[in-house]
């Protein structure tokens, strides 16, 4: 098949899923396909990811399509440039299929923060696809493309994942480049990957990690090499933190990861269990040091230079606060004032000091356990199947929970994804492979491996 | 009863790279506005910084002429604030773990000698843009040009006691960063900024008074006007027994007064925290060594030299260290083979434009020889176009030595005859009066006639007819 073969096809199933309603794209054309297309049906050769389709999360900048981030704010801005990521697809023959909804500036566990509506679970349309990358999710999950970029500051690619019966991959802190990325929570985001199969992920995250000379954080490390499939997992020994599975655990998510662990012990690995005990503040912390982080990132939206700027008369305070007030929705502007306020003067210590405290605590909790002789680690990745749409809408703590297995990798910068494992009332679920820094090869391995053994459409009992 | 005055200053210099502070973007002056601007100097979503390992370099460059102890890892942080020049509402500065700490700068103060004035930090940040007020009627336009332009913030311990000594300060920095290569210090480009920290006490005291801060230094002359101005109205202001409020003030360069910012203008929390897309800057001891050894000789090593190597007083050698380019002149001029001290008579003496340095050593050497006279030579002096011989020049204005008897006697006959009373009081017994008649013989020989030919001829003459 031409490329452009594939963009008509393509073409025709975002126009699908966008009458069926899934509200999953903020932005596609036929036309922007076709240009994709001709680009990389002249390119010279056939790429490793040759005329592949790729959805990108609307929080990574593309010259071909707007970028909103799903905000008012920045409602029909164009990038004048295109992020690292998406250069690197464009070089190895694959093409931007369309631009995905999100929560507003990645901010939300359940894509209902979007001022551009909400997502649809494609399975069940009264649920959320979880979030923030529920747009990119979404489409993997309803066939319409074979793989997105989505981006996670705290989870927002593995829970998503597994709420939508999809693989989710987020890389090591610093493997993949986040310029063009626009910043939330900049100590923790990372571009991550979503695809059908683990394969397929470990292909697209092989193209876009490696150092890029534009982003000061990101590793020069040797780049991810699939390793050869692996049928037996003798030798790898994988840790379950006990603090990933309390006992108020929804039944269905502790069957599924019951039948995970027994196939991972039917492949030889040998099982141990381990302690996290600073995991449990992940989220607390999280929450401090992400929104201060984002205050000062969003700050550059003030209607002075680009994006929309409210009409207000005065000062240049009140082009701020019309712009800012009428610009950003509640989640985002709660999270601004979160993130103000941990940082002001005598608040510092209290908060963003102490939390900074907590994380490198969590992240050590981690590095101990993988010096004791565990290679990996294995959670349930959210402790829900997708939950109702307006179910937490109403209580953020409740939402913010939905991250609560997700989270303490994200502090730790560790890579960490999430498959299915199993389905409960016809609701995906997902597991949580977490793995030393760096060694996401042998983390997509062991999840292959554990793929080829599981039925994850399969109703647990 | 007597003040003592305490200030420290705040310096921001530009440092000499070719591009900005964390972008490509060039650091040119005076382009039109927002040319010299990408993604990242502009802030746009996504896009990130990237440290200029150039600026990097020039700044410890700096911390080291400052006798700064350089940290091995430094942190970039973000201070945030909202103002239409600042593009991602924070600057990328440092904060609680500065570049470089500890240096100290030795200033002549006229009242105390040679001090030294301790330097607290020196860190690394970034500029802002500019606001144009008078580009579009009624409106305000954005110049983002500056922005992200790397900066040196050094800042000085309260260890300065005059405004005189703020200014000697300054003018020694700026001496040094020059030296060093580290920044043009341009006042007018903006590439060299002050602000003023500025106390009184009580003679004897030693807690320091309520300090204010001034703003908009723009020159040497008005760093001076402002801290004193302020100097005065903080010690009216107490002797009347009123109290000195914390404030910012700006200085007024047209009425010479200074007033408070507006509070909104200064109430800021920045919220510094560590920059999360900056890694901690690394300065490894390698780096350091390295950045050490191309340090040029600094002002005081080279003036201590001069004095010793060319047996230069402090003085001569002062002037002619107070610019780089000078002294290596200086230099280059005795290396062509000219005496020393008359060459630095010549080069402070007569100044810009400089002639070739082996012209001034000829030059020097015609005087020295007889050939030229000193009078003469300070007429060639300026005609020394590049590759132009001192002698053939003197040969065209006219003013070679002329020891020629017979024209040195029609100069001397002529001026005898028309100095009849002079000539008369000199016989009686005038000897001063010699050098007066020498003088007319010069005058009318244009300053070719050889002086000291003159006069013995002139003595020959009034004593013998």
């Amino acid at each position: 098949m031409s490329a452009r073969e594939v963009a008509l096809a393509v073409g025709a199933r975002l126009g699908e899923a966008d009458r069926a309603g899934l509200n999953a794209t903020l932005a596609w054309s036929e036309a922007a396909l076709l240009a994709e297309a001709e680009r990389v049906d002249a390119l010279p050769g056939q790429g490793p990811l040759h005329a592949l389709p790729v959805a990108i999360k609307d929080n990574i900048v593309t010259t071909g399509l707007p970028t909103t981030c799903g905000s008012r704010i920045l409602e029909g801005y164009r990038s004048p440039f295109d992020a690292t990521v998406i250069r690197r697809l464009h070089a190895a023959g694959a093409f931007v299929a369309c631009k995905t909804n999100l929560d507003e500036f990645a901010m939300g566990s359940s894509t209902e923060h979007s001022a551009f509506g909400r997502v649809l679970h494609p399975m069940d349309h009264a649920r959320v696809p979880g979030g923030s990358s529920g747009g990119s999710a979404a489409l993997v999950a309803a066939g319409v493309v074979p793989m997105a970029l989505g981006s996670e500051t705290g989870g927002s690619v593995r829970q998503p994942a597994s709420f939508c019966g999809v693989v989710g991959v987020k890389p090591t802190y610093g493997r993949v480049s986040r310029y063009g990325l626009v910043a939330f929570g900049s100590s923790l985001d990372c571009v991550s990957v979503f695809a059908r199969t683990v394969g397929d992920a470990a292909r697209l995250l092989g193209v876009i990690a490696g150092p890029d000379p534009r982003d000061a954080t990101t590793l020069s490390a040797p780049p991810i090499t699939p390793h050869a499939p692996v049928r037996s997992l003798s030798g790898t020994t994988i840790g379950l933190p006990r603090e990933y599975f309390p006992g108020d655990l929804d039944r269905g998510v502790r069957a599924a990861c019951d039948a995970a662990i027994a196939r991972l012990r039917e492949l030889g690995a040998t099982i141990v269990e381990v302690s996290l005990p600073h995991s449990a503040l992940a989220v607390p912390a999280y929450y401090i040091i992400a929104p201060a982080e984002a205050a000062a990132n969003l700050a550059r939206f003030d209607g002075a230079r680009y994006g929309a700027r409210a009409p207000a008369g005065g000062d240049v305070r009140a082009l701020y606060r019309a712009t800012r007030g009428a610009g950003f929705g509640a989640e985002v502007r709660r999270r601004i004032l979160v993130g103000t306020y941990v940082l002001s003067a005598g608040y510092y210590d209290t908060y963003y000091g102490h939390a900074q405290a907590v994380r490198r605590r969590i992240a050590g909790d981690f590095s101990h356990a993988f010096a004791g002789g565990v290679d990996f680690l294995f959670t349930p990745t959210a402790p829900t199947t997708a939950f109702k749409a307006g179910e937490k809408t109403g209580d953020p703590v409740a939402m913010y929970l939905a991250d609560v297995f997700v989270c303490p990798a994200s502090l730790a910068g560790l890579p960490a994804m999430s498959l299915p494992i199993g389905r409960s009332e016809g609701l995906p679920i997902g597991g949580q492979l977490i793995a030393p820094p760096l060694a996401e090869a042998g983390m997509l391995a062991t999840a292959a491996a554990l793929e080829r053994v599981l039925d994850a459409g399969a109703e647990v009992r | 009863m007597t003040w003592e005055t305490v200030i420290g200053l705040e310096v921001h210099v530009q440092l000499a790279t070719r591009s900005k502070m964390f972008c490509g973007c060039s650091a040119s002056f005076g382009d039109p506005p927002n040319t010299n601007v990408c993604p990242v100097c502009l802030g746009l979503p996504g896009a990130l910084p990237v440290p200029n390992a150039r600026a990097v370099r020039l700044a410890v460059r700096a911390a080291l002429a400052l006798d700064c102890s350089v940290q091995e890892e430094s942190v970039f942080a973000r201070k945030n604030y909202f103002y239409p020049d600042l593009p991602k509402g924070y600057q990328i500065s440092q904060f609680d773990r500065p570049l470089a700490i500890r240096g100290r700068l030795v200033v002549e103060s006229a009242d105390r000698g040679a001090v030294a004035v301790s330097i607290q930090r020196l860190h690394l940040e970034e500029d802002a843009g500019k606001l144009l007020h008078d580009r579009f009627p009624g409106k305000t336009a954005i110049d983002l040009n500056r922005a992200g332009m790397p900066l040196a913030e050094i800042v000085s311990g309260p260890d300065l006691r005059s405004p005189a000594e703020a200014r000697s300060y300054l003018t020694a920095l700026k001496q040094i960063l020059v030296y060093a290569g580290v920044s043009d210090c341009n006042m007018e480009m903006g590439s060299l900024r002050v602000d003023g920290n500025i106390s009184v006490r009580r003679t004897g005291e030693t807690t320091l008074g309520t300090k204010t801060e001034i703003k908009n230094l723009n020159s040497f002359a008005n760093l001076e006007r402002a801290l004193t101005a302020e100097r005065d109205r903080q010690q009216a202001l107490l002797e009347k027994g009123g109290r000195v409020e914390q404030v910012t003030l700006l200085f007024n360069a047209a009425s010479g007064d200074v007033r408070p910012m507006r509070s909104k203008e200064e109430s800021h929390d920045y919220r510094y925290f560590d920059d999360p897309d900056l890694p901690p800057l690394v300065v490894g001891p390698v780096a350091l060594q390295e950045i050490g050894a191309e340090l040029p000789e600094l002002p005081g090593a080279k003036q201590a030299r001069l004095m010793s190597a060319y047996g230069l007083g402090a003085y001569d050698a002062g002037v002619l260290v107070s610019e780089r380019p000078i002294a290596d002149y200086f230099e280059a001029v005795c290396r062509a083979g000219a005496d020393p001290k008359s060459a630095a008579n010549w080069i402070i003496n007569e100044g810009s434009p400089y002639p070739e340095p082996a012209s001034l050593a000829e030059l020097i050497g015609l005087v020295a020889g007889g050939t030229l006279s000193h009078q003469a030579a300070k007429r060639v002096y300026p005609e020394l176009a590049p590759g132009s011989a001192p002698r053939e020049v003197a040969e065209r204005l006219g003013v070679l030595q002329v020891r020629d008897e017979a024209a040195l006697r029609r100069w001397v006959d002529e001026v005898i005859a028309a100095h009849p009373g002079e000539v008369a009081r000199y016989r009686a017994g005038e000897a001063r009066l010699l050098a007066f008649l020498t003088g007319q013989v010069m005058k009318r020989s244009r300053g070719s006639a050889d002086p000291k030919g003159v006069q013995a001829m002139l003595a020959r003459q009034l004593e013998g007819s």
